[in-house]
Protein backbone atom coordinates (compact mmCIF):
# COMPACT_ATOMS: atom_id res chain seq x y z
CA UNK A 1 0.00 0.00 0.00
CA UNK A 2 0.95 3.61 -0.74
CA UNK A 3 2.90 2.75 -3.80
CA UNK A 4 0.47 2.84 -6.32
CA UNK A 5 -1.16 5.27 -8.60
CA UNK A 6 -4.03 6.44 -6.72
CA UNK A 7 -6.13 8.22 -10.15
CA UNK A 8 -9.63 9.25 -10.88
CA UNK A 9 -10.43 9.74 -14.92
CA UNK A 10 -14.06 11.11 -15.58
CA UNK A 11 -15.73 11.14 -18.84
CA UNK A 12 -19.50 12.76 -18.81
CA UNK A 13 -21.56 12.67 -22.35
CA UNK A 14 -23.94 15.09 -23.04
CA UNK A 15 -26.94 15.94 -26.09
CA UNK A 16 -25.26 18.51 -28.35
CA UNK A 17 -26.41 20.02 -31.54
CA UNK A 18 -28.15 18.14 -34.15
CA UNK A 19 -28.59 14.85 -32.53
CA UNK A 20 -24.44 14.78 -31.57
CA UNK A 21 -22.82 13.92 -28.47
CA UNK A 22 -20.47 16.03 -26.96
CA UNK A 23 -18.26 15.69 -24.25
CA UNK A 24 -18.58 17.95 -21.32
CA UNK A 25 -15.90 16.61 -19.29
CA UNK A 26 -13.28 14.52 -20.14
CA UNK A 27 -10.42 13.90 -17.11
CA UNK A 28 -7.07 11.84 -18.13
CA UNK A 29 -5.29 10.70 -14.67
CA UNK A 30 -2.47 8.97 -13.97
CA UNK A 31 -2.33 5.60 -15.94
CA UNK A 32 -5.95 6.20 -17.08
CA UNK A 33 -5.64 8.43 -20.18
CA UNK A 34 -8.63 9.34 -22.06
CA UNK A 35 -8.34 10.32 -25.65
CA UNK A 36 -11.78 11.68 -28.09
CA UNK A 37 -11.85 10.11 -31.48
CA UNK A 38 -14.23 9.92 -34.27
CA UNK A 39 -14.94 5.77 -33.29
CA UNK A 40 -16.03 7.14 -29.27
CA UNK A 41 -13.69 7.52 -26.31
CA UNK A 42 -10.45 5.47 -26.26
CA UNK A 43 -8.50 4.29 -22.75
CA UNK A 44 -5.02 4.75 -23.70
CA UNK A 45 -2.61 3.33 -20.81
CA UNK A 46 -0.21 5.57 -20.00
CA UNK A 47 1.57 3.00 -17.58
CA UNK A 48 2.20 -0.17 -17.36
CA UNK A 49 -0.39 -2.36 -15.47
CA UNK A 50 -2.65 -1.94 -13.03
CA UNK A 51 0.20 -3.14 -10.76
CA UNK A 52 -0.59 -4.61 -7.31
CA UNK A 53 -1.18 -1.04 -5.29
CA UNK A 54 -2.79 0.84 -7.82
CA UNK A 55 -6.12 2.25 -7.04
CA UNK A 56 -7.99 3.68 -10.69
CA UNK A 57 -11.60 5.12 -11.09
CA UNK A 58 -13.23 6.01 -13.77
CA UNK A 59 -16.19 7.92 -13.47
CA UNK A 60 -18.62 7.73 -16.54
CA UNK A 61 -21.60 10.03 -17.45
CA UNK A 62 -24.26 9.92 -20.47
CA UNK A 63 -27.13 12.21 -19.92
CA UNK A 64 -30.25 11.46 -21.59
CA UNK A 65 -30.17 11.76 -25.15
CA UNK A 66 -26.53 11.15 -25.54
CA UNK A 67 -24.39 8.19 -26.47
CA UNK A 68 -21.16 7.05 -24.84
CA UNK A 69 -18.90 4.42 -26.89
CA UNK A 70 -15.77 3.54 -24.68
CA UNK A 71 -13.03 1.21 -25.81
CA UNK A 72 -9.28 0.49 -25.04
CA UNK A 73 -6.34 0.90 -27.37
CA UNK A 74 -4.85 -2.24 -26.00
CA UNK A 75 -4.61 -4.96 -23.91
CA UNK A 76 -4.87 -4.33 -20.06
CA UNK A 77 -2.32 -6.52 -18.33
CA UNK A 78 -3.07 -6.51 -14.42
CA UNK A 79 0.13 -7.54 -12.80
CA UNK A 80 1.72 -8.39 -9.37
CA UNK A 81 2.88 -5.54 -7.19
CA UNK A 82 2.38 -4.11 -3.64
CA UNK A 83 -0.81 -5.67 -2.25
CA UNK A 84 -4.05 -5.97 -4.59
CA UNK A 85 -5.36 -3.41 -7.17
CA UNK A 86 -8.37 -2.17 -8.08
CA UNK A 87 -9.95 -0.40 -11.30
CA UNK A 88 -13.61 0.90 -9.82
CA UNK A 89 -16.05 1.80 -12.79
CA UNK A 90 -18.86 3.69 -12.02
CA UNK A 91 -21.19 4.61 -15.03
CA UNK A 92 -24.52 6.53 -14.59
CA UNK A 93 -26.68 6.01 -17.57
CA UNK A 94 -29.50 7.90 -18.44
CA UNK A 95 -28.55 7.82 -22.27
CA UNK A 96 -27.13 4.55 -24.05
CA UNK A 97 -23.52 3.76 -23.13
CA UNK A 98 -21.21 1.03 -25.08
CA UNK A 99 -18.87 -0.27 -23.20
CA UNK A 100 -16.56 -2.55 -24.68
CA UNK A 101 -12.66 -2.09 -24.13
CA UNK A 102 -10.00 -5.42 -25.13
CA UNK A 103 -9.46 -7.94 -22.93
CA UNK A 104 -7.68 -7.85 -19.06
CA UNK A 105 -5.07 -10.20 -18.54
CA UNK A 106 -4.38 -11.59 -15.25
CA UNK A 107 -0.62 -12.75 -15.30
CA UNK A 108 0.78 -14.65 -12.73
CA UNK A 109 0.78 -13.24 -9.12
CA UNK A 110 -1.63 -10.45 -9.41
CA UNK A 111 -3.90 -9.67 -7.04
CA UNK A 112 -6.59 -7.54 -8.99
CA UNK A 113 -10.40 -6.68 -8.38
CA UNK A 114 -12.34 -5.03 -11.57
CA UNK A 115 -15.63 -3.38 -10.01
CA UNK A 116 -18.42 -1.68 -12.20
CA UNK A 117 -21.29 -0.31 -11.30
CA UNK A 118 -23.84 0.49 -13.53
CA UNK A 119 -26.93 2.85 -12.57
CA UNK A 120 -29.46 2.96 -15.57
CA UNK A 121 -32.02 5.73 -15.61
CA UNK A 122 -35.45 4.77 -16.84
CA UNK A 123 -34.75 5.15 -20.12
CA UNK A 124 -31.00 3.99 -19.77
CA UNK A 125 -29.53 1.47 -22.07
CA UNK A 126 -26.39 -0.57 -22.15
CA UNK A 127 -24.25 -2.71 -24.02
CA UNK A 128 -21.07 -4.06 -21.91
CA UNK A 129 -18.70 -6.44 -22.72
CA UNK A 130 -15.66 -7.43 -20.41
CA UNK A 131 -13.22 -10.23 -22.00
CA UNK A 132 -10.77 -12.14 -19.25
CA UNK A 133 -7.72 -13.87 -20.10
CA UNK A 134 -6.31 -16.19 -17.79
CA UNK A 135 -2.63 -15.73 -17.78
CA UNK A 136 0.06 -15.29 -20.20
CA UNK A 137 0.74 -18.02 -22.82
CA UNK A 138 1.67 -21.24 -20.81
CA UNK A 139 1.22 -19.21 -17.58
CA UNK A 140 -0.73 -19.71 -14.27
CA UNK A 141 -3.06 -16.62 -13.81
CA UNK A 142 -2.97 -14.80 -10.59
CA UNK A 143 -6.26 -13.80 -8.58
CA UNK A 144 -8.98 -11.69 -10.54
CA UNK A 145 -12.35 -10.58 -9.59
CA UNK A 146 -14.53 -8.89 -11.93
CA UNK A 147 -18.02 -8.18 -10.66
CA UNK A 148 -20.65 -6.18 -12.59
CA UNK A 149 -23.90 -4.61 -10.69
CA UNK A 150 -26.72 -3.39 -12.67
CA UNK A 151 -29.59 -1.21 -11.28
CA UNK A 152 -31.91 -0.05 -13.09
CA UNK A 153 -34.08 2.61 -10.94
CA UNK A 154 -32.48 1.38 -7.80
CA UNK A 155 -33.59 -1.86 -8.54
CA UNK A 156 -30.82 -4.54 -9.15
CA UNK A 157 -31.08 -6.06 -12.61
CA UNK A 158 -27.77 -8.45 -12.69
CA UNK A 159 -24.67 -8.75 -10.03
CA UNK A 160 -22.04 -11.33 -11.40
CA UNK A 161 -19.06 -11.74 -10.23
CA UNK A 162 -16.21 -14.20 -11.67
CA UNK A 163 -13.94 -15.21 -9.56
CA UNK A 164 -10.52 -16.50 -11.22
CA UNK A 165 -9.30 -18.18 -8.41
CA UNK A 166 -8.28 -22.02 -7.46
CA UNK A 167 -12.12 -22.97 -7.28
CA UNK A 168 -12.71 -21.54 -10.66
CA UNK A 169 -11.03 -24.47 -12.42
CA UNK A 170 -13.08 -26.42 -11.08
CA UNK A 171 -15.59 -28.40 -13.92
CA UNK A 172 -18.58 -26.86 -12.42
CA UNK A 173 -17.02 -23.01 -13.01
CA UNK A 174 -14.67 -22.57 -16.04
CA UNK A 175 -12.70 -25.83 -16.18
CA UNK A 176 -9.50 -25.54 -18.46
CA UNK A 177 -11.13 -22.43 -20.29
CA UNK A 178 -8.22 -19.59 -20.45
CA UNK A 179 -10.35 -17.04 -21.85
CA UNK A 180 -13.76 -15.68 -20.03
CA UNK A 181 -16.07 -13.18 -21.43
CA UNK A 182 -19.49 -11.86 -20.65
CA UNK A 183 -21.58 -9.26 -22.98
CA UNK A 184 -24.28 -7.59 -21.42
CA UNK A 185 -27.61 -5.55 -23.26
CA UNK A 186 -30.29 -4.13 -21.95
CA UNK A 187 -33.15 -4.60 -24.39
CA UNK A 188 -33.46 -7.97 -26.15
CA UNK A 189 -34.22 -10.98 -24.22
CA UNK A 190 -32.44 -14.02 -26.86
CA UNK A 191 -32.11 -17.85 -25.01
CA UNK A 192 -29.51 -20.14 -26.25
CA UNK A 193 -27.10 -22.56 -25.46
CA UNK A 194 -23.81 -24.56 -27.59
CA UNK A 195 -20.78 -25.26 -26.29
CA UNK A 196 -18.91 -22.57 -24.48
CA UNK A 197 -21.83 -19.91 -24.88
CA UNK A 198 -25.09 -19.20 -23.16
CA UNK A 199 -27.24 -16.43 -23.73
CA UNK A 200 -29.49 -16.03 -20.82
CA UNK A 201 -32.40 -13.29 -20.79
CA UNK A 202 -32.36 -11.74 -17.35
CA UNK A 203 -35.71 -11.71 -15.08
CA UNK A 204 -36.09 -7.49 -15.66
CA UNK A 205 -35.02 -8.12 -19.51
CA UNK A 206 -31.95 -7.77 -20.89
CA UNK A 207 -29.57 -10.82 -21.95
CA UNK A 208 -26.18 -11.81 -20.31
CA UNK A 209 -23.97 -13.41 -22.54
CA UNK A 210 -21.55 -16.05 -20.94
CA UNK A 211 -18.63 -17.27 -22.85
CA UNK A 212 -15.55 -19.65 -21.67
CA UNK A 213 -12.73 -20.27 -24.49
CA UNK A 214 -9.27 -22.04 -24.72
CA UNK A 215 -8.11 -18.07 -25.57
CA UNK A 216 -8.95 -14.94 -26.22
CA UNK A 217 -9.65 -15.01 -30.51
CA UNK A 218 -11.96 -17.65 -29.85
CA UNK A 219 -13.67 -16.20 -27.00
CA UNK A 220 -13.86 -13.21 -28.83
CA UNK A 221 -15.31 -15.36 -32.05
CA UNK A 222 -18.40 -17.00 -29.85
CA UNK A 223 -19.13 -12.81 -28.25
CA UNK A 224 -19.54 -11.87 -31.97
CA UNK A 225 -21.66 -14.82 -32.42
CA UNK A 226 -23.83 -13.77 -29.06
CA UNK A 227 -24.08 -9.85 -30.78
CA UNK A 228 -25.33 -11.67 -33.99
CA UNK A 229 -28.29 -12.92 -32.08
CA UNK A 230 -28.97 -10.18 -29.75
CA UNK A 231 -28.93 -7.52 -32.81
CA UNK A 232 -31.96 -8.40 -34.79
CA UNK A 233 -34.43 -7.93 -32.53
CA UNK A 234 -32.34 -4.58 -30.64
CA UNK A 235 -31.94 -1.12 -31.59
CA UNK A 236 -30.10 -0.11 -28.17
CA UNK B 1 -33.52 -26.07 18.29
CA UNK B 2 -30.58 -28.37 17.20
CA UNK B 3 -32.92 -31.55 16.36
CA UNK B 4 -35.16 -28.44 14.14
CA UNK B 5 -32.33 -27.54 12.12
CA UNK B 6 -30.90 -31.10 11.41
CA UNK B 7 -34.24 -31.67 10.67
CA UNK B 8 -34.49 -28.91 8.60
CA UNK B 9 -31.03 -29.83 6.51
CA UNK B 10 -32.10 -33.27 6.29
CA UNK B 11 -32.76 -34.65 2.46
CA UNK B 12 -35.84 -36.94 4.13
CA UNK B 13 -37.98 -33.37 4.99
CA UNK B 14 -40.40 -34.03 2.13
CA UNK B 15 -39.15 -30.50 0.39
CA UNK B 16 -39.17 -32.27 -3.38
CA UNK B 17 -35.35 -31.66 -3.26
CA UNK B 18 -35.01 -35.63 -4.61
CA UNK B 19 -36.44 -33.95 -8.17
CA UNK B 20 -33.22 -31.92 -8.60
CA UNK B 21 -29.19 -32.64 -9.24
CA UNK B 22 -28.06 -28.90 -8.89
CA UNK B 23 -26.86 -29.31 -12.67
CA UNK B 24 -25.08 -32.56 -12.30
CA UNK B 25 -26.72 -34.30 -14.58
CA UNK B 26 -26.34 -32.13 -17.40
CA UNK B 27 -22.87 -32.52 -16.20
CA UNK B 28 -23.02 -35.75 -16.63
CA UNK B 29 -24.63 -35.91 -20.19
CA UNK B 30 -21.92 -33.48 -20.92
CA UNK B 31 -19.54 -36.17 -20.51
CA UNK B 32 -17.97 -33.73 -17.70
CA UNK B 33 -18.53 -35.92 -14.28
CA UNK B 34 -18.08 -40.03 -14.80
CA UNK B 35 -16.08 -40.71 -11.62
CA UNK B 36 -16.30 -40.16 -7.84
CA UNK B 37 -12.65 -37.82 -8.53
CA UNK B 38 -14.99 -35.61 -11.56
CA UNK B 39 -17.64 -35.53 -8.75
CA UNK B 40 -15.77 -33.89 -6.15
CA UNK B 41 -14.27 -31.29 -8.22
CA UNK B 42 -17.78 -30.61 -9.26
CA UNK B 43 -19.13 -30.34 -6.10
CA UNK B 44 -15.87 -28.05 -5.02
CA UNK B 45 -16.91 -25.48 -7.91
CA UNK B 46 -20.49 -25.55 -7.40
CA UNK B 47 -20.13 -25.29 -3.69
CA UNK B 48 -17.78 -22.19 -3.98
CA UNK B 49 -19.79 -20.38 -6.83
CA UNK B 50 -23.59 -21.15 -5.86
CA UNK B 51 -23.11 -22.75 -3.09
CA UNK B 52 -21.91 -19.53 -1.57
CA UNK B 53 -24.47 -17.14 -3.83
CA UNK B 54 -27.27 -19.15 -1.90
CA UNK B 55 -25.90 -19.59 1.43
CA UNK B 56 -25.49 -15.70 1.65
CA UNK B 57 -28.81 -15.24 0.99
CA UNK B 58 -30.48 -17.52 3.31
CA UNK B 59 -28.31 -15.99 5.92
CA UNK B 60 -29.51 -12.63 4.81
CA UNK B 61 -33.17 -13.73 5.00
CA UNK B 62 -32.77 -15.18 8.49
CA UNK B 63 -31.72 -12.11 9.79
CA UNK B 64 -34.69 -10.36 7.73
CA UNK B 65 -37.11 -12.88 9.16
CA UNK B 66 -37.56 -11.19 12.74
CA UNK B 67 -38.83 -7.72 11.00
CA UNK B 68 -39.89 -9.05 7.30
CA UNK B 69 -42.83 -8.22 5.97
CA UNK B 70 -41.51 -7.26 2.72
CA UNK B 71 -39.47 -9.91 0.96
CA UNK B 72 -39.70 -8.37 -2.84
CA UNK B 73 -36.23 -6.66 -2.19
CA UNK B 74 -34.29 -9.60 -1.17
CA UNK B 75 -36.19 -12.11 -4.08
CA UNK B 76 -34.89 -9.51 -6.27
CA UNK B 77 -31.52 -9.90 -5.13
CA UNK B 78 -32.15 -13.29 -5.52
CA UNK B 79 -32.80 -12.94 -9.02
CA UNK B 80 -30.13 -10.83 -10.36
CA UNK B 81 -27.86 -13.13 -9.26
CA UNK B 82 -29.34 -16.25 -11.19
CA UNK B 83 -29.20 -15.28 -14.89
CA UNK B 84 -29.98 -18.57 -16.10
CA UNK B 85 -33.92 -18.83 -16.72
CA UNK B 86 -33.58 -22.41 -16.15
CA UNK B 87 -32.12 -21.75 -12.64
CA UNK B 88 -34.45 -19.40 -11.38
CA UNK B 89 -37.18 -21.84 -12.23
CA UNK B 90 -35.71 -24.65 -10.86
CA UNK B 91 -34.99 -22.11 -7.34
CA UNK B 92 -39.00 -21.11 -7.21
CA UNK B 93 -40.13 -24.50 -7.52
CA UNK B 94 -37.88 -25.87 -5.05
CA UNK B 95 -38.99 -22.21 -2.47
CA UNK B 96 -42.18 -23.55 -3.35
CA UNK B 97 -41.63 -27.05 -2.67
CA UNK B 98 -40.00 -25.92 0.78
CA UNK B 99 -42.44 -23.58 1.74
CA UNK B 100 -45.12 -26.61 1.92
CA UNK B 101 -43.10 -28.44 4.13
CA UNK B 102 -41.83 -25.65 6.55
CA UNK B 103 -45.16 -24.37 6.96
CA UNK B 104 -46.79 -28.03 7.82
CA UNK B 105 -43.85 -28.44 9.96
CA UNK B 106 -43.44 -25.47 12.01
CA UNK B 107 -46.34 -23.04 11.98
CA UNK B 108 -45.15 -19.80 11.99
CA UNK B 109 -46.35 -16.24 11.33
CA UNK B 110 -43.03 -15.28 9.17
CA UNK B 111 -43.66 -18.49 6.89
CA UNK B 112 -47.21 -17.51 6.93
CA UNK B 113 -46.39 -13.94 5.19
CA UNK B 114 -43.81 -15.25 2.75
CA UNK B 115 -45.03 -14.33 -0.44
CA UNK B 116 -43.32 -11.77 -3.03
CA UNK B 117 -46.03 -10.22 -5.81
CA UNK B 118 -45.99 -11.11 -9.20
CA UNK B 119 -46.62 -8.26 -11.61
CA UNK B 120 -50.19 -8.81 -12.95
CA UNK B 121 -50.23 -12.00 -10.77
CA UNK B 122 -51.38 -14.19 -7.61
CA UNK B 123 -48.28 -13.88 -5.23
CA UNK B 124 -45.92 -16.88 -5.23
CA UNK B 125 -43.27 -18.30 -2.97
CA UNK B 126 -39.68 -16.72 -3.06
CA UNK B 127 -36.85 -18.27 -4.24
CA UNK B 128 -35.17 -21.70 -2.00
CA UNK B 129 -32.71 -19.75 0.00
CA UNK B 130 -34.88 -17.32 0.96
CA UNK B 131 -37.78 -19.56 2.35
CA UNK B 132 -34.67 -21.62 3.66
CA UNK B 133 -33.62 -18.73 6.15
CA UNK B 134 -37.09 -18.00 6.76
CA UNK B 135 -37.16 -21.50 8.44
CA UNK B 136 -34.42 -21.03 9.84
CA UNK B 137 -35.84 -18.17 11.88
CA UNK B 138 -39.18 -20.47 12.35
CA UNK B 139 -36.91 -22.89 14.23
CA UNK B 140 -34.79 -20.63 16.30
CA UNK B 141 -31.69 -20.82 14.51
CA UNK B 142 -29.22 -17.89 13.41
CA UNK B 143 -27.85 -16.92 9.93
CA UNK B 144 -25.01 -18.76 10.63
CA UNK B 145 -27.08 -22.29 10.68
CA UNK B 146 -29.22 -21.05 7.63
CA UNK B 147 -25.68 -20.79 6.06
CA UNK B 148 -24.71 -23.91 6.90
CA UNK B 149 -27.56 -25.87 5.68
CA UNK B 150 -27.56 -23.52 2.50
CA UNK B 151 -23.92 -24.75 1.66
CA UNK B 152 -24.25 -27.93 2.78
CA UNK B 153 -27.40 -28.81 0.72
CA UNK B 154 -25.74 -27.15 -2.75
CA UNK B 155 -23.41 -30.53 -2.35
CA UNK B 156 -25.37 -33.06 -0.85
CA UNK B 157 -28.06 -32.63 -3.45
CA UNK B 158 -25.97 -33.02 -6.56
CA UNK B 159 -24.20 -36.10 -4.47
CA UNK B 160 -26.83 -38.06 -4.38
CA UNK B 161 -27.69 -37.83 -7.87
CA UNK B 162 -24.44 -38.92 -9.14
CA UNK B 163 -25.02 -42.11 -6.75
CA UNK B 164 -28.22 -42.33 -8.59
CA UNK B 165 -27.11 -41.29 -12.15
CA UNK B 166 -23.62 -42.78 -12.13
CA UNK B 167 -24.06 -45.68 -10.22
CA UNK B 168 -20.96 -44.20 -7.88
CA UNK B 169 -19.83 -46.04 -4.69
CA UNK B 170 -21.82 -44.58 -2.09
CA UNK B 171 -19.11 -45.11 0.47
CA UNK B 172 -16.80 -43.01 -2.08
CA UNK B 173 -19.36 -39.86 -2.60
CA UNK B 174 -19.61 -39.92 1.29
CA UNK B 175 -16.03 -39.46 1.47
CA UNK B 176 -15.98 -37.30 -1.03
CA UNK B 177 -18.62 -35.24 0.91
CA UNK B 178 -16.35 -35.80 4.14
CA UNK B 179 -13.58 -34.47 2.51
CA UNK B 180 -15.14 -30.75 1.33
CA UNK B 181 -16.61 -30.45 5.25
CA UNK B 182 -13.88 -27.71 6.08
CA UNK B 183 -14.96 -25.76 2.53
CA UNK B 184 -18.90 -25.98 3.72
CA UNK B 185 -17.65 -24.60 6.89
CA UNK B 186 -15.56 -22.04 5.35
CA UNK B 187 -18.48 -21.05 2.96
CA UNK B 188 -21.02 -20.89 5.33
CA UNK B 189 -18.88 -18.32 7.21
CA UNK B 190 -18.14 -15.88 4.60
CA UNK B 191 -21.90 -16.20 3.64
CA UNK B 192 -22.87 -15.29 7.36
CA UNK B 193 -20.49 -12.64 7.65
CA UNK B 194 -22.58 -10.51 5.45
CA UNK B 195 -25.92 -11.46 6.44
CA UNK B 196 -26.43 -8.01 8.48
CA UNK B 197 -24.86 -6.14 5.88
CA UNK B 198 -26.59 -4.08 2.54
CA UNK B 199 -28.11 -6.88 0.57
CA UNK B 200 -26.23 -5.31 -2.31
CA UNK B 201 -23.02 -6.35 -1.31
CA UNK B 202 -23.91 -9.90 -1.39
CA UNK B 203 -21.78 -12.38 -3.03
CA UNK B 204 -22.73 -12.93 -6.49
CA UNK B 205 -20.16 -15.54 -7.68
CA UNK B 206 -20.95 -17.28 -10.94
CA UNK B 207 -20.45 -19.81 -12.38
CA UNK B 208 -20.59 -20.15 -16.49
CA UNK B 209 -20.22 -23.98 -16.85
CA UNK B 210 -23.33 -24.32 -14.59
CA UNK B 211 -25.47 -21.82 -16.43
CA UNK B 212 -24.98 -23.10 -19.87
CA UNK B 213 -25.53 -26.69 -18.58
CA UNK B 214 -28.92 -25.56 -16.96
CA UNK B 215 -30.18 -24.26 -20.13
CA UNK B 216 -29.13 -27.19 -21.76
CA UNK B 217 -31.11 -29.54 -19.60
CA UNK B 218 -34.19 -27.84 -20.48
CA UNK B 219 -33.40 -28.58 -24.39
CA UNK B 220 -32.68 -32.49 -23.30
CA UNK B 221 -34.73 -34.85 -24.64
CA UNK B 222 -34.24 -37.59 -21.31
CA UNK B 223 -34.10 -36.17 -18.18
CA UNK B 224 -34.50 -37.78 -14.69
CA UNK B 225 -34.14 -34.51 -13.17
CA UNK B 226 -35.90 -31.75 -13.72
CA UNK B 227 -32.71 -28.99 -12.85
Amino acid sequence: MGRGYTAHAAVTAEPGPHGRTRLTRLRSDGPLALRETPDGVYLVGAAAGPLGGDRLHLDIRVAEGACLTIRSAATTLAMPGDGESTYTVTAEVDGHLDFAPEPTVAVRGCRHRALARVALGPSGTLRWREELVLGRHDEEPGLHTGRVDITRAGLPVLRHELRADPASRSRAVLGTAKAVGSLIRTGPSVTRAEPGLALLPLASGGTLANAAAPDSAALRRLLLRAEEALEPVSSG
Amino acid sequence: MRAHLLMLADSRLPAGGHAHSGGLEPAVTAGAVASVADLADFLHGRLHTAGLVASALAAAACAHAPGGADWSGLDAEADARTPSPAQRTASRAQGKSLLRAARATWPHPVLDGLRVPVPAGAPRAPHHPLVLGAAAHAIGCAPLDAASVAAYGAVTGPASAAVRLLGLDPMAVQRALAELAGDVDEVAREAAAHAEKDWAELPAVSAPALDLWAEEHLRADLRLFES
